[in-house]
């Protein structure tokens, strides 16, 4: 190291005897950045500053937990638990539309709802099958591949998912929401992140102010039972939801954000108390140095 | 038993060390040091040690063979080394340099050879190809490739702008030229093209292309002088002599060419003082040695021309030779962080492992009955559950960080601009700015425990000065007239009656210069022409003025001071010095001259006045010519017997400016200070109290106190010794009663006695005798083991015991000793420390301690070149540990804890969300997350604050130097320290992952769509996860700038415009595979509810440490947060 040798020094070396005669020094520049002192704030947590911020939150989030909360408890849900299913068939081998796991288990039993009016024939209720996936993924991810007008031409030499009933291009009839447009296809495939969750099915819309969605009285579900849960312990279940600016009903945030507020607010307190007790001997402690 | 008596006889016997004397010269000593320590070895010593072996053996054998002009002799068949399998290069190396490591075709893959030496490289390389196994990976491909090759890239920059800038200083020196023999004439050449052989012309001013052989000179006498500033940073002149035969007669071009001498000498080594060889010239064999011989990088100076034979070129020159064994320093920082990455790797493979067997359990348990998960693959669960293992591996490879390192050498490259951009480090006077020269250990100035200083030239400015003189009894140098009255008030004496006087001498006492002109007593004129005649110094005329150039600044003072008395030293050629005494000029013939050296401490010289007297003059330390006066002793040193004495003189030099302010700083910061010099006991001593390291209340204790008082601990311990000693604690006595400020004084030999570090020679001798019989051996064996139990028994005392004084001064030391002072403290106090020195003889220690500081000062360039920070000053130490050191160490530790904080925030989401979804390495993130937030969305704010952040202002820091302790005290990063950071990033991780899943787990989108999918619920936890972190840094950062402010708002900003990008339509069109989270931000973050989620995640993690960290300032406030609030 002490014989390090380094070319840059026999260049800056130089001849000693004749020290550069232009006046450039190697003083550092005098710049705020080079000498670390850049304007700056430095925070520090004092009561000031502190304790207020425990007090707005508790303050803000214990109304914004009261609203989530109502609101989610002003959403009605009906459940109807589900039943065991048959169990699952197989298919011979071709090239697979739509082919994966996920497709090949989509969830195919149907729901029919109806009205049990004064008559004593069901009214069905109209479920929307159109407007349930997201916008993006109905018209950019999920193409149908590309032909002529007749889908089931275009999916030629391909054959259903194993565990599906019907080939793809008969999952409706509706050409805007057949093949891989299918809006039932598109909200399988836009999987869940847990074990346990729910998938839109379909929707009911309210026809008109004056009227209720769906007017008191008795209803009845008609299900075909098509996708197997008995083997792996599963369940199914039938939500019926009104939907509100936050979405489906959900206590738990409303809870968590009431639960938040209050203990900052009454860290708030606490914190207020302990400063109060210690800013005394704080303020006249010495610097031991 | 005869053997063992005899080896400790030798430590015990002999009378009291002798304080005045330098115990032994180096050399002797080197082998002793290699002996010591050979149980206990910190690395660095080895290291160290090493080097010294690396030292090439001084071989005898002369197989180097070097013809004059001929450079196909060079090419023969015998001196061809195969290289490799069949190519043959001649083992004469061409004197092109070659510094660069790397070019155009070959940068690539050896600089990606030399990063993967690196095992956070490696280590992220093979999860790489984990990842392409597609049975293990969950993860794409890009996610470790992106980070790794941003890493990579940064790296290989950095290395390429270093090579360019190597490739550009190569290219114009090896295009330098100088004028060569060819074809029998002298014709410019490049440096690049001179070979072995070549005789080359060098002139006035021009470096030396390679070391050659001095055959003539244009000076009498064949000298030519040399300046060695860059070899061993030496700035005096040295002169080398050719053979007085081939100065005779190779002086024209012609003779030059026509020259055929062979040189036989040895091969090339990095002994820059020795050369052995011969020249066989017109049938007739010429020794030479090492004062014939210019070294590469040697100046030549006051020479008009010279003529060299090339012996050594290019690689195999002296200069070449001795670089490049860069030492790595290593912080403790260092150490605890590679500790930490392998803690983290624990904890990861037994997370992975754990994760596996639920892996495993789950798929017996429920995945075998899953139809939906039917994969067409046949595993047991058991086969699963180990893919599964590495396929954890590969998801919380992020536990381990794979930008650490390169984060933490862009941090340090930073605060080492800092230092070199320190204007009140910058000394104007000598326009020098601080340099940290190595860039790896700032924040080990934030935990400096000891201090070993040098005293001459570090302490003090190493600039003498002529003060006093006592000739004939008489003492000179006060204030008074020409009539010896003293007055308090007088002015300067006037030295206009000398044309040669500089005016650069203060001097009161105008009775001398009355005595001088007058004449009355021939010893003051006698005296002063010994201060103009006996000496090495060479001079120079600069318009017209005398300019001296001393090898030691003491010898210029009295040259100088002689001169201003109006004895000026004129002229020197090899026999004769002129002098002009009072204004006549007179040369004498110089007879003999016997060099100064350390061991001598003495120079003579030999003169014949124009009259045909002989005189002897001597100048000499105050011992050693004490002991020649009129004292007769029938050794060699005949000649200066009956020596009589003219006068004595004193020098003076003065304190450099704060140094009392400087240490007194230090000691309240807990720094301990021991100065290492190799001046007397009583100069050291005045010393000590100049600079207020011993004050009138300090009790000083002496060798031989302190002897006594280790013999007494060590009988203490033998007694109590025995079997038991092992298995008792060490119990810590103190060796004084506790409180009174205590300091030790201690000259080299009684540090040799009582380290029992004496020469052994008496021992060496017996071990040179073969042992005779396996019993003798083993004897002899057990003696040794014993011996060196006890020497570390008793250094280990004398640590503890020197530790306890408040200051330690060790005077009359070597710097070998210097070097071995050091290294006990380092090894038996496992302190952090720093020598700081200005000499060469400072180098050992610089290169020894933690930190080595070099002082740019009088004698040359030496410790500079082997320091790791350097300056001007010693006041700048106080900057550099409180200031720098401290503020280096405090952003380093908060980066750190920080990182891995981070780190484990991100990646244990992994880990919580494996029990959701049947331990089966789903990450909770989308990839192209996974591959971005280490490197932009959390990397830039942490960055700027190990940049940038000050706890407390430079001035403050300055003002209360008890700041200091919390590195000394490794009280901001230690495992405790470590392990709470983990814990926060756990707890964050669990905040992150619980509230979204609490919020997701029944609930359906504002329009009835699904917000609970796994793409929604990834963008939730990752906005939530971004926002934490870097409002978490933003709570950490105690000083804002508008770039902290800029960067934490704007890492924020990226990732939404990232993420709102990757997830856009286009993209998707244009690369469906890879982007795959299409329209996900838009949709999910359209949602109030999940924004909700992420303010109250993002609230939860950060509102307790805000408390926190309230609480803990309110009740427990550290030492700055106490000075802050001033």
């Amino acid at each position: 190291m002490a014989m390090n040798y380094n070319a840059k020094d026999e260049v800056d070396g130089g001849p000693p005897c004749a020290p550069g005669g232009t006046a450039k020094t190697r003083r550092p520049d005098n710049t705020a950045f080079k000498q670390q002192r850049l304007p700056a704030w430095q925070p520090i947590l004092t009561a000031g500053t502190v304790l207020p911020i425990f007090f707005i939150i508790g303050l803000i989030f214990i109304p914004i937990g009261i609203g989530i909360f109502v609101t989610s408890n002003n959403i009605r849900e009906i459940e109807n638990p589900s039943k065991e299913c048959e169990p699952y068939r197989r298919n011979e081998d071709k090239p697979i539309a739509p082919c994966g796991a996920i497709a090949n288990s989509m969830f195919n039993d149907t729901l029919e709802l109806f009205l049990i009016g004064n008559d004593s024939y069901p009214v069905p209720i109209a479920l929307k099958k159109k407007g349930i996936a997201w916008w993006t993924d109905k018209n950019v991810k999920f193409r149908n591949p590309p032909g002529g007008d007749n889908l089931e031409e275009r999916f030629k030499g391909t054959t259903k998912p194993v565990n599906w009933l019907k080939p793809v291009y008969m999952l409706d009839s509706d050409p805007d929401n057949n093949g891989f447009i299918n809006e039932d296809f598109i909200v399988w495939m836009r999987t869940a992140a847990l074990p346990t969750f729910r998938k839109l099915y379909r929707l009911i819309e309210r026809k008109s102010d004056l009227h209720p969605t769906l007017p008191a009285g008795r209803y009845s579900l008609n299900i075909t039972y098509n996708y197997p849960v008995h083997y792996f312990d599963g369940r199914k279940r039938m939500i019926l939801s009104t939907i509100s600016w936050m979405g489906g009903k959900n206590p738990f945030l409303g809870i968590a954000y009431i639960a938040v507020g209050s203990i900052s607010f009454l860290l708030g307190v606490v914190l207020l108390v302990i400063n109060h007790k210690y800013r005394n001997s704080s303020n006249t402690a010495d610097i031991t140095i | 038993m005869s053997t063992e008596r005899d080896s400790e006889t030798t430590f015990d016997e002999d009378s009291q060390p002798n304080d005045e004397v330098v115990p032994y010269s180096d050399d002797e000593t080197e082998d002793e040091l290699d002996d010591q320590g050979s149980t206990v070895e910190p690395e660095q010593n080895r290291v160290n040690r090493e080097a010294e072996e690396n030292q090439e053996p001084f071989r005898k054998e002369c197989t180097w063979q070097v013809k004059a002009n001929d450079r196909k002799y060079h090419g023969q068949p015998h001196f061809m080394n195969t290289k490799f399998f069949c190519i043959k290069k001649s083992k004469y190396a061409n004197n092109a340099i070659k510094t660069y490591k790397y070019n155009a075709l070959t940068f690539i893959p050896m600089n990606l050879f030399e990063q993967f030496k690196r095992s956070a490289n490696i280590y992220f390389l093979v999860l790489l190809i984990l990842q392409a196994i597609p049975q293990i990976s969950t993860l794409a491909w890009y996610t470790t490739l992106v980070p790794l090759l941003l890493v990579l890239g940064v790296t290989a920059i950095k290395d390429l702008v270093d090579d360019v800038a190597r490739h550009k200083m190569d290219k114009e020196i090896n295009n330098r030229t100088c004028e060569v023999i060819k074809d029998g004439r002298f014709k410019v050449a490049k440096w690049k093209d001179i070979q072995v052989g070549d005789v080359i012309r060098l002139k006035k001013n021009d470096f030396v292309p390679a070391d050659i052989l001095l055959l003539s000179s244009s000076e009498p006498n064949s000298l030519c002088y040399v300046e060695t500033a860059e070899l061993d940073g030496e700035t005096n002149l040295k002169f080398k002599m050719s053979l007085e035969i081939t100065d005779q007669y190779l002086q024209r071009e012609d003779t030059l060419a026509t020259f055929d001498g062979l040189v036989e000498c040895e091969e090339p080594n990095n002994r820059l003082d020795k050369f052995t060889g011969t020249l066989f010239w017109r049938n007739t064999s010429f020794p030479l040695d090492a004062d014939k011989i210019l070294l590469r990088g040697c100046v030549i100076r006051n020479t008009d021309f010279c003529h060299g034979l090339v012996i050594f070129a290019g690689a195999d020159t002296k200069i070449m030779k001795n670089s490049g064994k860069t030492r790595f320093k290593r912080t403790k920082i260092d150490y605890l962080m590679n500790y930490m990455v392998y803690t983290i790797f624990v904890v990861l493979s037994l997370l992975s492992a754990g994760l596996a067997i639920g892996h495993a359990y789950w798929e017996a348990q429920v995945g075998n009955y899953s139809w939906y998960l039917y994969d067409g693959e046949d595993f047991t669960p058991s086969y699963r559950g180990f893919l599964n293992f590495w396929g954890y591996i590969i998801v919380l490879n992020t536990m381990v960080p794979i930008s650490l390192y390169v984060s933490v050498e862009v941090i340090r490259l930073g605060q080492s601009h800092f230092i070199n951009w320190d204007l009140q480090m910058y000394y104007a006077e000598k326009d020098t700015p601080a340099k940290a020269r190595t860039t790896t250990l700032n924040e080990q100035l934030g935990q400096i425990h000891y201090i070993f200083s040098d005293k001459t030239g570090t302490l003090t400015q190493n600039i003498m000065t002529f003060k006093k003189c006592c000739i004939n009894g008489q003492i000179y140098g006060d204030h008074r007239d020409a009539s010896q009255h003293n007055h308090n008030k007088i002015e300067q004496v006037d030295f206009s009656w000398n044309t040669y006087a500089d005016g650069k001498l203060a001097f009161y006492d105008h009775y001398l210069i009355e005595q001088i002109q007058s004449g009355k007593e021939p010893e003051v004129r006698q005296f002063f022409f010994l201060l103009a005649v006996c000496h090495t110094v060479m001079v120079d005329r600069i318009d017209g003025q005398l300019n001296y150039q001393a090898a030691s600044p003491d010898e210029g003072a009295l040259v100088n001071a002689a001169r201003n008395f109006g004895f000026a030293f004129l002229a020197r050629t090899q026999n004769t010095i002129t002098i002009s005494e009072l204004g006549t000029e007179r040369t004498y013939n110089v007879l003999a001259i016997l060099d100064f050296n350390s061991d001598r401490k003495r120079m003579s010289i030999i003169v014949r006045t124009p009259e045909g007297n002989i005189r002897l003059y001597c100048k000499g330390a105050d011992t050693v010519i004490y002991e020649r006066l009129h004292r007769m002793n029938p050794t060699k040193q005949e000649t200066q017997d009956a020596l009589d004495l003219l006068g004595a003189t004193a020098i003076e030099d003065k304190l450099q400016d704060g140094v009392p302010e400087t240490i007194s700083k230090l000691a309240k910061a807990d720094i301990k200070i021991w100065v290492l010099t190799g001046d007397k006991k009583e100069t050291a001593e005045n010393i000590g109290f100049a600079c207020e390291l011993l004050t009138e209340d300090t009790t000083i204790c002496y060798g031989e106190d302190i002897n006594s008082l280790l013999h007494a601990r060590m009988e203490n311990q033998r007694n109590r010794g025995g079997v038991y000693a092992k298995f008792a604690p060490p119990v810590q006595e103190r060796f004084f009663p506790p409180g009174g400020n205590r300091a030790l004084i201690i000259t080299g030999s009684w540090l040799n006695e009582i380290l029992l570090e004496k020469k052994t020679k008496r021992s060496k001798i017996l071990k040179l005798k073969f042992p005779r019989t396996e019993e003798e051996r083993r004897m002899r064996t057990q003696s040794k083991r014993r011996l060196e139990a006890k020497k570390e028994q008793q250094q280990k005392n004398f640590v503890d015991l020197a530790c306890e004084c408040s200051a330690v001064i060790c005077c009359r030391v070597t710097p070998k000793q210097k070097a071995m002072v050091v290294d006990l403290v380092k090894r038996y106090k496992k302190a952090i420390t720093l020598a700081i020195g200005d000499g060469a003889n400072d180098v050992n220690m610089i290169k020894t301690a933690h930190i080595g500081v070099g002082i740019s000062g009088q004698e040359g360039m030496q410790a500079v070149m082997s320091s790791d920070y350097s300056f001007a000053q010693f006041r700048y130490l106080q900057r550099l540990l409180l200031v720098h050191g401290r503020w280096s160490y405090i952003r380093m530790c908060k980066f750190l804890r920080y990182f891995f904080y981070k780190n484990f925030a991100f990646t244990l989401v992994h880990f919580w969300y494996s029990f959701f979804n049947g331990y089966s390495a789903q990450t909770a993130y989308e990839d192209w997350f996974i591959t971005l937030y280490n490197v932009l969305y959390s990397s830039l704010p942490v960055l700027l604050m190990g940049l940038l952040d000050q706890d407390v202002s430079d001035k403050l820091s300055l003002r209360f130097p008890g700041l200091y302790i919390v590195g000394q005290r490794d009280l901001l990063f230690n495992y405790k320290r470590f392990f709470v950071s983990l814990l926060h990033g756990v707890l964050t991780s669990m905040i992150l992952f619980f509230i979204p899943l609490g919020a997701y787990l029944q609930t359906v989108g504002q329009d009835g769509e699904a917000p609970s999918d796994y793409q929604s619920f990834a963008v939730t936890i990752a906005s939530a996860l971004v926002i934490t972190v870097n409002f978490q840094i933003g709570l950490d950062t105690s000083y804002w700038t508008f770039v902290n402010a800029f960067s934490i708002f704007g890492s924020i900003a990226l990732y939404f415009g990232i993420m709102f990008d990757f997830h856009s339509a286009g993209i998707h069109v244009l690369f469906p595979s890879i982007f795959q989270f299409t329209g996900t931000a838009s949709n999910a973050l359209r949602q109030p509810y999940i924004w909700l989620t992420i303010i109250l995640t993002v609230a939860v993690c950060l509102l307790p440490v805000v408390a926190i960290r309230f609480l803990s300032m309110t009740i427990w406030p550290s030492e700055s947060d106490k000075v802050y609030r001033i």
